[in-house]
């Protein structure tokens, strides 16, 4: 057990050394700016005077170094500091819409996962036969597809022609909890659409790589059942792959959202991310993006302390 | 026990067909096989021969991009397999027939322990409790004399070593007493030492049980052990079947003779020039990878100019390490190599380009050893560009004349890629660029290793001619005696790292020897179908393979 | 009950009664799937769906049809050696290159092609489809055809200049990575985990909300975020290389890592760049495509097809379909390029099984 404990910390202080090197480069990056960001709020025609007050009043009198370490230690208690463009606190914008993001992302997650899954391993039994050539074609045109091109053909038919599901995800407090799901049916349907696609030729090619192994020839040659070779010999060592594959896919889920949520006109952080970009307002911008990394990195690092915890050779030491 | 002589297992005109670029072509070309039930048939032939297809077959069973052909009739004890339903054949597989898998550290699952495994398919086929087959398991893992036959089982398969996996892949193919296993190439992946402990576990419990076999091998001194029939594979069809004791001492056909055919070539021995310096001479080297433990401890050996060195041990011996020593690849903790009797650069990146040509290589797998995306011309003439600045017609020239050295004709090889070449061609292709460099000293790792009998005898005579012609030094590295014995001057015998002896060939074969010497002279398997029974006779089972390693270290 | 559901399911019935009397599982089972299925359709969705599913089997005929002859135009046009590889490609393979070929012929013939400038206003705002402009006019007036084809040499020139140069840098240090080894290697590895462990159009904002979005920017920003993935692949594929016998020979003949990369790794590590080329192009291409589609990318007036797609989205609530066009175009072409990627992949893995 020792061994795996090591591992794990090793792999946790590796993700952490890695959240914070990204740290530094988000933070560092709007340094390079050319003049600095006072000026680029304030546009070429400001006076000294107003560029200096605006200064003093973000701090930017002080060293750079300095106010890293002021701005991380401010994140690590959610505090990211004011916006530039209104003025308000970068933790009130982002909050609420943060959480909106993340039960979007979850929404599609608890679709997506069973159902890729499950159709992963049955084209990953049935490979070479037509069924597994149709997904095959079928799931590469869903990965080629842009996610506002399948958005949008969504809310023609669903929306707009059959008027089944609202094209605009407006959310309000009072909401049922069925209302919420209903309103939110078709960008959680995109995500989902791209997400299977690229889970279920994951978790085939893994599959299909298990079934190769002389341990489940060996266990075919002993006369195992079919089912039972998969249940029994397969499965036990599928687990790593298939969390690496569900891992990534959450993951790509999270990027995948920003588009989505601007197709569907969704109140959550990508939205923020986008309007924050257009108007050059930094605190924003350095937020979202922090936020964004820690939990890819939190997804990445899941992945493998699962791929440890799951490795019969890891769990049972010589 | 009863000796039941009937027929168990009988194939006629088994084809079997393999998926590549897009057609079926035929892999088996119509085999036909007699056994009868306590028989054990050895299945021999080279790689490609379809021996392991038709060991599959004999169940019933095709791989993945294979299939068998109609008209083929496999007919297990009345039973015919090519007919049957996938359940039917199922209920066979691992109860009357088993298999055995050539690698056990592969071919266990590592999810689970091993007796769970062993246990499978008796609780699968309801033929015994779990207890009852647990205990079962054990008294196998007693018989095939695996240490610690309580407990073992209840490891996972990482944590025993391949020689037990081996055997303990065996109990469990005898966990159901089935009437046929067969064996594909069960002792390919393992050390002599350990090979001769499976071996002897594999037969006894094979005779105890009275259990038919098929064993699948390309090692003809195994199959002469094991085998009371001998079938001859050939790319797919049968060249000749005939008893052992018949084959061995009478065979029919020209391939099994030369199959059959022992080392016949031996270089004369020569012996060290008085007074003069070796050519390569290691001294007190210790080596080892990234401050791991040491590879090699305290090795000494001495090269001399026109003579061969044979560096024998088995895997983890540190033969290699010594080879990468002098190249250059990996500079030695502590210690000198000395070149006529100045130090060598320890790292090859610093040596100049004369000291670099002093010392080339020739490798074992003539397949890595050559870069498929380059012409004949180009490998062999680069050296010769490099070093000596050769070009246009004086460069054709060398190769012409290099080509020429290895007996093949320039004409036909000079623009050819190296996959339109045969095993033994890219291997003299090989040569070729070492001798390129115009070296004085070759590295030979186990150059004929992978080659077959009479390919190999080829390569070392135009070994033995290049180094009388070009008065070459060879350090060789092979885990193969018969390849000492008819190359070698010298022989290093290393283990775990050290020198274990050192002499001239002569000397070496003779006794008496040191304990590790004469273990591993007395492991390798010879054409003699008596020669491990009375090996077992003299020394006893105790004193063999890695039981008598572990007790020599003590 | 028309005539033409009698007609379809009479079709398909007599296509799945030959398919089981010829033997042909895979055809049978296809068209007997379909055949239940469409009762299925047919029952919620009126004869409407069927028509649908009709018109989609005839496109996919077509679609079939055209790859076919496309293929065998190409092995009559190619020498001995590539038109063996060439017999092999599925038909998908040779759907993919055949909208290729299509894509580069608009892309660098689009003056000519293009009815009207790219900038050009002809007519009002959202004017429908007519004789002169065959997919109607944009939000400005601007004729939506012209647009889409210049639309070609923009957007896929941008996505391959930014591939290429992503390719470049990472493949070199790749290569650079496998044969040194060392410290050097260490360094580049972590480098890349970092630089990967930004999700990459988070880091694609980054960077344009700082720089700003203009051609160059975009083309940096896109090759340094996907130059580590490249990397990746690259190492790998060269790190089992560089472990093959020839190279230490050409090691120890003291070879120069310039030499050792040309002649002896590249050589032997190409048939799995080139596909990895058209799999970075695709996330690359969908990456613009993202960005343009956020207002971020190439700007106005050049035609793009993201940004097409953002300017024309509010036809979407009418029912009209033009906005989808330019994203279908964005789609048809990655697919296309993973359809040759496919076939590709599966070669070089079916040669390694050998």
């Amino acid at each position: 057990m020792g061994d795996i404990l090591k591992l794990v910390g090793q792999r946790l202080g590796l993700g952490l050394v890695i959240l914070l090197v990204i740290s530094i480069i988000i933070f560092f990056m709007v340094e390079l700016l050319p003049g600095d960001i006072a000026q680029a709020v304030l546009g070429q025609g400001a006076t000294e005077e107003n560029l200096t007050a605006l200064r003093k009043e973000m701090g930017l009198d002080k060293p750079a170094p300095v106010r890293y370490l002021q701005w991380l230690s401010g994140a690590v208690f959610l505090d990211f500091g004011n916006s530039i463009v209104t003025g308000e606190q970068v933790s009130s914008v982002i909050g609420q819409r943060f959480m909106n993001t993340l039960f979007l992302a979850a929404y599609a997650a608890v679709i997506s996962v069973p159902v890729a899954i499950s159709l992963g391993i049955l084209v990953a039994l049935l490979r070479n036969s037509i069924f597994d050539r149709v997904a095959n074609v079928l799931t590469l045109t869903s990965i080629s597809s842009p996610e506002f091109f399948l958005g949008y053909i969504l809310i023609l038919y669903f929306a707009v022609k059959w008027n089944m599901f609202p094209a605009i995800a407006s959310l309000s407090k009072d909401m049922s909890f069925g209302e919420l799901l209903n309103r939110t049916f078709l960008p959680a349907l995109t995500l989902v659409l791209v997400v299977v696609a690229h889970m279920m030729r994951m978790t085939r090619a893994a599959i299909i790589n298990l079934l190769a192994s002389p341990y489940i020839e060996m266990a075919r040659l002993k006369g195992v059942p079919p089912l039972k070779v998969i249940v029994r010999h397969a499965l036990p060592n599928a687990w790593a792959p298939i969390i690496n594959v569900v891992a990534l896919n959450l993951a790509y889920l999270i990027t995948g959202v920003v588009l989505v949520e601007v197709v569907f006109v969704y109140p959550g952080i990508g939205q923020v991310l986008v309007d924050a970009v257009s108007k050059r307002d930094f605190p924003v911008v350095q937020a979202c993006c922090l936020i964004f990394a820690a939990t890819f990195i939190l997804l990445n690092l899941a992945a493998d302390v699962g791929a440890i915890l799951t490795n019969p050779r890891l769990r049972h030491p010589k | 026990m009863s000796h039941d002589k009937s027929v168990l297992l009988e194939i006629k005109n088994l084809r079997i067909e393999g998926y590549s670029d897009e057609k079926w072509v035929d892999i088996i070309k119509g085999v036909d096989l007699t056994l009868h039930r306590g028989e054990v048939m050895g299945l021999i032939g080279e790689s490609g021969a379809g021996k392991s297809t038709i060991g599959a077959g004999a169940m019933g069973y095709a791989r993945d991009g294979t299939r068998i052909s109609e008209g083929s009739s496999i007919e297990f004890d009345g039973m015919e397999l090519t007919t049957a339903t996938e359940s039917e054949k199922r209920a066979l597989r691992g109860s009357r027939i088993a298999y055995v898998a050539q690698s056990a550290a592969a071919s266990f699952n590592p999810a689970h322990k091993i007796i769970d495994q062993h246990t499978e398919a008796p609780l699968q086929y309801r033929l015994q409790k779990r207890m009852e087959a647990q205990e079962d398991a054990m008294d196998l893992y007693k018989r095939l004399r695996l240490p610690n036959p309580t407990e073992i089982g209840f490891r996972y398969p990482h944590q025993v070593s391949g020689g037990q996996l081996q055997r303990a892949m065996t109990a469990m193919a005898m966990s159901c007493r089935p009437d046929l296993i067969i064996f594909d190439e069960p002792t390919t992946a393992l050390d002599v030492t350990t090979q001769i402990e499976v071996l002897a576990a594999i037969r006894d419990i094979v005779e105890q049980f009275n259990t038919a076999a098929l064993y699948i091998t390309h090692d003809l001194a195994v199959v002469a052990q094991m085998a009371d029939t001998i079938k001859v594979l050939l790319k797919g069809e049968e060249v000749e079947e005939a008893s052992t004791k018949e084959m061995l001492d009478n065979p029919k056909e020209d391939y099994t003779k030369s199959l059959w055919a022992v080392r016949s070539f031996e270089s004369p021995q020569r012996h060290r020039p008085k007074d003069a310096t070796p050519l390569i001479s290691l001294q007190h080297v210790d080596a080892s990878y990234s401050s791991g433990p040491k590879i090699l401890d305290d090795v000494s050996f001495d090269i001399y100019e026109g003579m061969t060195v044979a560096v024998v041990g088995e895997s983890g011996s540190g033969k290699s390490t010594a080879a990468r020593v002098i190249t250059g690849l990996l500079p030695p903790s502590k210690g000198e190599v000395l070149f006529r009797g100045t130090p060598f650069t320890h790292d090859y990146r610093n040596r100049s380009k004369d000291e670099l040509r002093q010392c080339q290589m020739i490798y074992q797998s003539a397949d890595t050893s050559l870069n498929p995306k380059v012409r004949i011309s180009e490998i062999i003439g680069r050296p010769a560009q490099f070093y000596s600045g050769l070009k246009g017609t004086a460069l054709k020239a060398r190769v012409d004349e290099l080509l020429d050295l290895i007996e093949l004709e320039p004409s036909q090889f000079y623009n050819r890629y190296p996959s339109e070449l045969s095993g033994g061609q890219k291997q003299r292709i090989g040569i070729a660029r070492a001798l390129a460099a115009e070296p004085a000293f070759i590295i030979c790792d186990e150059v004929t290793s992978a080659l077959d009998q009479l390919v190999a005898e080829g390569i070392l005579r135009l070994l033995d001619r290049l180094q009388n012609e070009l008065n070459l030094a060879y350090m060789f590295i092979t885990h193969d005696l018969a390849t000492v014995r008819s190359i070698a001057d010298e022989v290093v015998v290393m283990q775990q790292g050290k020198v274990v002896e050192q002499g001239p060939k002569d000397d070496m074969f003779t006794p008496p020897h040191h304990p590790y010497t004469d273990l591993l002279l007395s492991s390798v398997p010879e054409m003699d179908p008596d020669w491990l029974t009375t090996l077992l006779e003299e020394r006893g089972i105790e004193n063999l393979g890695d039981a008598a390693a572990a007790n020599m270290s003590k | 009950m028309s005539v033409f559901v009698i007609a379809y399911y009479s079709l398909l019935l007599i296509g799945s009664s030959l398919a089981a009397y010829f033997n042909k599982r895979s055809i049978f089972i296809l068209l007997f799937s379909l055949t239940m299925v469409s009762f299925v359709l047919g029952i919620i969705g009126g004869s409407g769906a069927l028509v649908m599913v009709a018109t989609f089997a005839g496109l996919l005929a077509l679609a079939g049809m055209v790859s076919y002859s496309f293929r065998e135009a190409l092995i009559m046009m190619a020498g001995p050696e590539l038109a063996k590889e060439l017999r092999t490609a599925p038909l998908t393979a040779a759907f993919g290159m055949f909208v290729i070929f299509t894509y580069a012929i608009t892309g660098i013939f689009a003056p000519w092609i293009a009815p009207y400038g790219e900038a050009e206003v002809i007519s009002n705002a959202f004017e429908p489809a007519n004789a002169d402009m065959l997919l109607g006019a944009d939000q400005l007036g601007r004729d939506m055809f012209s647009r889409l084809v210049y639309g070609t040499r923009n957007s896929v020139g941008l996505a391959l200049t930014a591939t290429v140069l992503a390719f470049v840098l990472g493949a070199g240090a790749g290569m650079l990575a496998a044969t040194k080894g060392g410290w050097f290697d260490q360094f580049m590895g972590r480098f890349a985990d970092v630089i990967m462990s930004i999700p990459s159009l988070i880091f694609a904002l980054l960077m344009l909300s700082i720089f700003g979005s203009s051609m160059p920017v975009i083309i940096v920003a896109v090759a340094i975020i996907y130059a580590p993935r490249v990397f990746r692949l690259t190492r790998a594929v060269a790190g089992n290389v560089v472990v093959m016998d020839y190279i230490e020979a050409a090691k120890l003949r003291g070879e120069g890592t310039g030499y050792l990369i040309r002649r002896e790794i590249l050589p032997n590590s190409m048939a799995p760049l080139v596909a990895e080329f058209g799999l970075e192009f695709c996330f690359v291409f969908l990456l613009v495509a993202g960005l343009s589609f956020l207002g971020l990318g190439i700007q106005p007036p050049t035609a793009d097809w993201g940004s097409m797609v953002r300017e024309n989205a509010t036809l979407i609530s009418f029912g009209d379909i033009t906005p989808l066009i330019p994203a279908a175009a964005i789609a048809l072409l990655t697919v296309a390029v993973n359809f040759v990627v496919d076939w590709m992949l599966f070669r070089s893995s079916g040669l390694k099984e050998q």
